[in-house]
């Protein structure tokens, strides 16, 4: 079934079955590997990618449904020239280790804190619960996030995304 | 953990949609496939059509007023988070209480009110609100529009009234007056898991202070949501102290005969959602 929308900033248009999920879409058709699969069951947020700047599960997701939506994937959240600012808080603070989880924590956190650049740490803690992570214990994961904040504010101050 | 294959089809009517699930045996609505996406990854079921309500208008909004509150069925868990009107003192707080318990952002971003009915897990929040708010669905199939009380809607596990060419339109609640006493209680391992017991409980107060009206719903302790009218005939007419409270939540308990499952046994569920109503109720006496 051709189906078009757009991935970090490109039209695209893949022709694809109805079951095929985003998530596989992603990986196998627009050879974006950035998002994971892990549970496949909406449980451990692995593959958490925004749609129309809403983190959503990729793995839920139909990729025929992704019909004129504007998707982006971790791969969209960085370019080659310096470190986001939550990829360097991440670096800073130790928050990954396998790296396993760390594409949907930062989609997750992006979208989070674009909307509320404001939350507090029970705030991060309540978004993130949607997201699994086997190695760091979460603690600084949470952190980088807290850190990044100020990055997001001073974007809000200048009218940016 | 991939699905069986299936058609798609995106129907830019209601009656469009109808007319779908009515010609193909096999077909099922999807919205925001929270949840019936897991149970085709999983293979618990192969439906051979999906019929995707994304284009349909109208399903998505949240009408506040004096006569009552309506939520379209595509209504989002995100949408009445961020809704002021249900927030409103004039609005519904026990849903908004409720509903911050339901899932995860992502789920939140996607996942819709109608489809959480018509999927009907007895531990889902808001079946459980449905019935504990004398919510009223309205319906719509090959035959026409129905509306069908939220205590006749549930049948079982994962099982409605709902027939296979039909689809949740709209659920109505009735007026919250502001001086009703309300409290929502809910334990789960992890916020936004599934509850393994959730208490929904309001009463209204006459003149003498005493309680009347009471309605105590219960989550995840039954096979469907359920209101459970021993606990309620304990608070009725009554002022609510720890010994009417204590009555209510003996009560609840000699009702309930909860599921055993790898998550929790049948004491154990029995005993957490008598603590449930127990909290929920001192809840609504502090308000």
């Amino acid at each position: 079934m051709p189906t078009k929308f757009e991935v970090n900033g490109k039209a695209v248009e893949v022709d694809v079955e109805p079951r095929m999920s985003l998530a596989d879409c992603l990986r196998h058709e627009l050879h974006l590997t950035g998002t994971h699969l892990a549970c496949e069951h909406g449980v451990c947020g692995a593959c958490t990618v925004l749609v129309d700047g809403e983190a959503v599960r990729s793995c839920l997701t139909l990729a025929v449904q992704a019909e004129g939506r504007k998707v982006v994937t971790v791969e969209g959240l960085s370019d080659d020239a310096a470190l986001s600012p939550l990829q360097a808080a991440f670096r800073r603070h130790n928050a990954l280790q396998c790296g396993f989880c760390t594409p949907g924590m930062i989609t997750t956190a992006h979208a989070l804190l674009t909307e509320e650049p404001d939350c507090d740490a029970d705030r991060v803690r309540e978004v993130l619960s949607g997201n699994l992570c086997r190695c760091t214990g979460y603690i600084p994961i949470i952190e980088a996030v807290l850190e990044a904040r100020a990055a997001y504010r001073a974007a809000r101050i200048q009218g940016g995304r | 953990m991939k699905p069986a294959a299936f058609d798609y089809a995106v129907p830019a009517t209601i009656a469009e949609a109808v007319a779908l699930l009515a010609r193909h045996e096999g077909a099922k609505p999807i919205s925001g496939g929270q949840s019936l996406m897991p149970v085709l990854n999983f293979r618990l079921a192969a439906p051979t059509l999906l019929v995707d309500l994304r284009h349909l208008p109208d399903l998505d909004r949240i009408v506040v007023e004096a006569g009552g509150t309506r939520l379209g069925a595509k209504v989002r868990w995100r949408d009445i988070e961020k809704s002021s009107a249900l927030a409103a003192v004039t609005g519904q707080p026990l849903l908004c209480a409720a509903i911050a318990h339901v899932a995860h952002y992502q789920i939140r971003n996607r996942g819709t009110v109608g489809g959480s009915l018509a999927h009907a897990d007895p531990a889902a929040e808001m079946p459980g609100l449905a019935v504990a708010l004398d919510a009223r669905l309205r319906i719509i199939g090959a035959k026409g529009e129905r509306m069908v009380e939220a205590g006749e809607f549930f049948t079982g596990p994962l099982s409605t009234v709902l027939e296979p060419d039909e689809l949740i339109l709209e659920v109505l609640l009735p007026a919250w007056p502001a001086s009703r006493r309300w409290g929502f209680e809910e334990f789960a391992r992890r916020r936004g898991d599934f509850a393994l017991a959730g208490a929904a409980v309001w009463f209204d107060t006459d003149a003498a202070g005493c309680a009347q009206n009471a309605h105590v719903g219960i989550i995840g302790a039954s096979d469907r949501p359920r209101r459970l009218p021993g606990a309620e005939m304990a608070l009725n007419g009554k002022a609510l102290d720890a010994v009417t409270i204590a009555a209510a939540v003996a009560a609840a308990r000699a009702a309930l005969d909860p599921m055993s499952d790898i998550h929790a046994s049948a004491d154990y569920r029995r005993a957490l959602a008598g603590t449930m109503i127990e909290r929920a109720l001192k809840a609504a006496l502090a308000r």
